[in-house]
């Protein structure tokens, strides 16, 4: 499945000693952290709210700025560079007087060098890659929670980049409908590839959709602590149950219930 | 449904309508207090006058005034947000501005510009400019940051972020402020024609006052309230249009 290619030179994100701290902070969120995420790995981030999840992102994408270290997507260093991950936040933010197919059309009409009729035909092939087909001209209004996410995906995906940055993205669906697009986002990226970096608090939600899992132990983040999940792609939520799932399940909680408690 | 909304509405204008030709029959002063169909009788009577010579004066200041309005509001709103140092330097002087009775300064600005069009044009200005610019900066700011952030990760510099999400999100601001700004547009070409000029609506109802015409000072009036809510459901009707997305934000 490829992803056993962990650590074999090749990364398609790494940080190098990278601190970060918020302008007039004395204390840092970041302190020479480094990491690496493989081609085609779906890495999940895990840690308590407000522990800095969301601040490894922003520098990914260069919405913060860090203070030292190397960022390096795609082997090279993101700095003065665009467009190299496509960044999926925790609500969908489709803009409401855009019809669903423009919202898709959006990363490629900033991006630039595409005729109408390349985005048109991108977006349809999209739009029935993740089930809309059909959806394009309707507004975001008309579609449902999980719908709207499916959309937003879809738009990430559009930005044509090879990382994959989401951030919490299922977090504000009801349960049912998360659990349904843990299931399908596990199946978009057994066709895609893409890497995947995805953040979450919910630790089944983490062990269900990773080949890996990465813990914030504490603030300032200097180690991301790193566990394999154990069990093979592609996978049912029945994999939960096995024996190995649920004793990673629990010493993740108990690891994360102590980082809380102090 | 909706006429069922305005009913009750309707009900209590057509009392006080009443109430009011009541009062005036009783009172039998139409130099003071014209009943609702002596002012229908006398617009109609003045009907030539008030059609071709006033009403088109008053649009014009009106139309002229909004025009300048709506171009230096949202220039001023465009600078404002494209520069902090600009934000910095006019918005508290916008919005302490807002505080002058600018209605207070016509006198000076007839004696500037004397009977002409223009001074009408610069109240029309004054009361009408400084809210479009708020609105409308205000619209600019209300752009979600993440949302922002988002088109940024896109690879979007300043002109794409205001382009495809500053200028779309304003939109029904800018909506607002068109409508806010009609009424008061009208207001300011009045009082500018009242204190001084040869036509134009606002000056035909003080000439009338002169000559103790109660019902002649209220036709042009009830013209220009007429005309001022035409407008508004005019751009009320072409937002509907625009902005079919409208509320869903």
């Amino acid at each position: 499945m490829g992803h056993g290619v962990e650590r074999d030179g090749v990364t398609m994100l790494s940080f190098q000693d990278v601190s970060f701290r918020y302008d007039g902070d004395t204390s840092y969120v970041l302190d020479a952290l480094s990491f690496h995420v493989a081609p085609g790995e779906f890495v999940s981030v895990i840690g308590p709210s407000g522990c800095g999840k969301s601040t490894i992102f922003r520098l990914v994408n260069q919405l913060l700025p860090r203070e030292s270290g190397t960022i390096c997507v795609g082997g090279l260093p993101i700095d003065g560079r665009r467009g190299y991950c496509g960044y999926m936040p925790q609500r969908d933010l489709l803009f409401p007087w855009r019809t669903v197919a423009d919202n898709l059309r959006l990363p490629m009409e900033i991006q630039g060098g595409y005729s109408r009729a390349e985005m048109q035909a991108r977006v349809e092939e999209t739009l029935r890659h993740v089930g809309l087909a059909g959806w394009g001209d309707k507004r975001p209004d008309a579609l449902s929670g999980g719908m709207r996410q499916r959309a937003a995906f879809a738009r990430t995906l559009l930005t044509g980049s090879e990382l994959l940055l989401l951030d919490e993205p299922f977090s504000a669906l009801d349960f049912l409908t998360r659990i349904t697009m843990q299931e399908w986002l596990l199946g978009q990226w057994e066709r895609d590839h893409k890497t995947v970096l995805f953040i979450t608090h919910d630790v089944e939600e983490a062990i269900f959709l990773s080949s890996r899992v990465l813990v914030v132990e504490r603030t300032p983040i200097r180690q991301l602590r790193s566990f394999d999940v154990p069990a093979p792609y592609p996978r049912t939520r029945a994999c939960l149950t096995r024996p190995d799932m649920l004793a990673l399940r629990e010493s993740l909680i108990a690891l994360l219930r102590q980082e809380v408690t102090g | 449904m909706r006429k069922n909304a305005n009913l009750p509405a309707l009900l209590l204008l057509f009392g006080l309508l009443l109430f009011w030709q009541a009062a005036a029959m009783g009172m039998d002063a139409a130099y003071i207090l014209p009943s609702p169909t002596q002012i229908l009788v006398r617009m109609w009577e003045l009907r030539v006058p008030l059609l071709t010579a006033h009403l088109p004066a008053t649009l014009l200041c009106t139309g002229i005034g909004l025009a300048i309005s709506v171009v230096l509001g949202l220039l001023l709103a465009v600078l404002m947000d494209a520069s902090p140092v600009a934000e910095k330097m006019l918005y508290p002087l916008i919005v302490a501005s807002q505080t002058i009775p600018t209605t207070a300064l016509a006198p000076l600005f007839v004696l500037w510009f004397g009977y002409t069009i223009w001074s009408k044009v610069l109240v029309t200005v004054l009361i009408t400019f400084f809210p479009i610019a708020i609105t409308v900066f205000d619209g600019f700011r209300s752009v979600q940051t993440d949302m922002i952030d988002m088109l940024k990760t896109f690879g979007a510099g300043r002109r794409a972020i205001f382009c495809k999400l500053k200028l779309p999100a304003a939109l029904p601001y800018f909506f607002s402020a068109i409508k806010m700004a009609i009424p008061l547009s009208i207001i300011g070409a009045a009082i500018g024609e009242w204190l001084g000029a040869q036509s134009g609506l606002g000056y035909f109802s003080r000439r009338m006052m002169t000559q103790l015409d109660g019902a002649g000072v209220f036709a042009p009036i009830v013209l220009l309230s007429a005309v001022a809510m035409l407008a508004v459901a005019v751009v009320s009707w072409i937002e509907k249009k625009v902005l079919t997305w409208r509320g869903s934000l």
